[in-house]
């Protein structure tokens, strides 16, 4: 059933303000989501003051700012800090992006910056991701074939290729699937967009040769078909990809197969 | 580990309000309504073959100012839920899924319910017998 409120533990509290140095003019006021599992207190909301006139583009550069000179216990994942990794996938003015490509100019007022919604919390941005990555597991991401492995490479068409774009470039952030109030509430037993893109991207593959397989795996009221057709995941994707569609196309597969 | 400790990051409190959840959850909302707006229809048809009496307080109550306002949200929800519909019929047959075509369809899904709820009050109002 779904649980519209926070459990107890999960309340998120008034937390410290920060104040940014004297003399600064072009202050940014960033509100962040803490959380220290060695304080046995609840979540809090800390302030920070940044200038802006010292800081990088993109919030990823007011974090590490913050995280460098203002408070080094701030705790978030980052890698690549161009949009390729997915390491810095958190929930930025209310919707799900990527902190590294998503500029400052663009958010009006305070900057409020929390983790992946309705993720367990390991410390402050750092969402625990491991029931994520155990269902992208079990939809096996790998070519499988039953025909006897050729002399050299399996070849695509051009054509065959082609249906992997807008697929293949999905870096599995895990914003479309936290933006999903249908994954909030079902990430138990529902797959989730991300990983029914990915899901798609295997049975879209002409190499693969389990497309059967794949699709039987689906057919459940609840992997795939907890999906309503909200659109929260294309709409919020930091790669502009489009799950929806893929989620779509799986369920149209299934159709046709049956007649 | 110990993950049951851990909080559950904030959701639904914090998330963004879009027109794609609001328009996701009012076709649920409308739906669970109309389908207490048949019980009212169900009850009306049986004052009518239970005699004039009964009848004529089925009317009064439908025709209070109560029973008016239900009949309108009843009106709106039929034709939110209609247009709706067709709309998830053509994501259904994978189509309308770039998001310019999402907002468009949308917004089209709000002005065509919400013109035809007007119309159809107004018909109620001009042509239909009310006390």
């Amino acid at each position: 059933m779904a649980e519209f409120t926070l459990p107890k533990n999960s309340r998120v509290q008034q937390g410290k303000t920060w104040k940014a140095a004297d003399g600064a003019k072009n202050i940014r006021r960033f509100q962040v989501y803490r959380y220290d599992p060695d304080s046995g207190r609840n979540p809090r909301m800390d302030t920070y003051e940044v200038d802006l006139d010292k800081c990088g583009p993109m919030v990823l550069d007011a974090l590490l700012k913050i995280k460098n000179e203002i408070d080094a216990t701030l705790t978030l994942r980052r890698s690549c800090r161009e949009g390729v990794c997915g390491s810095c996938a958190m929930n930025i003015d209310g919707t799900n992006t990527l902190a590294c490509t998503h500029d400052i100019a663009d958010i009006k007022g305070d900057v409020k910056v929390y983790p992946l919604p309705h993720m367990p919390v390991i410390k402050d941005l750092v969402p625990d991701l491991t029931h994520f990555f155990a269902q992208y597991a079990s939809i096996k991401p790998w070519i499988r074939t039953e025909s006897p492995p050729p002399d050299r490479e399996r070849l695509q068409s051009k054509e065959e290729r082609a249906k992997l774009d807008g697929l293949y470039e999905c870096i599995l952030c895990a914003c479309c699937s936290t933006a999903c109030p249908s994954y909030w509430w079902n990430s138990d037993r529902y797959l989730g967009p991300a990983l029914l893109l990915q899901s798609y991207r295997w049975i879209a593959d002409s190499r693969d040769e389990t497309t059967g397989e794949r699709l039987d795996e689906l057919q459940d009221p609840f992997k795939l078909y907890r999906c309503h057709t909200i659109m929260n995941c294309t709409r919020t994707c930091p790669k502009r990809l489009n799950p929806a569609k893929s989620i779509a196309e799986i369920k149209k597969l299934l159709v046709e197969r049956e007649h | 580990m110990a993950s049951d400790n851990r909080p559950l990051s904030p959701h639904l409190g914090i998330y963004r309000w879009q027109i794609s959840m609001t328009m996701s959850i009012l076709h649920r909302l409308t739906g669970i309504w109309l389908s207490l707006g048949s019980l009212a229809l169900i009850y009306w048809l049986i004052a009518v073959a239970a005699g004039p009496d009964i009848y004529a307080m089925a009317q009064t109550l439908l025709g209070s100012w109560i029973g008016q306002v239900l009949m309108w949200t009843w009106a709106f929800s039929l034709f939110y839920h209609l247009c709706n519909g067709i709309r998830h019929l053509f994501w259904d047959a994978g189509r309308g899924f770039e998001i310019r075509a999402f907002y468009i369809t949308g917004y089209s899904v709000w002005i065509i319910s919400g013109a035809l709820t007007v119309v159809a009050i107004l018909f109620a109002y001009t042509h239909g017998s009310h006390p």
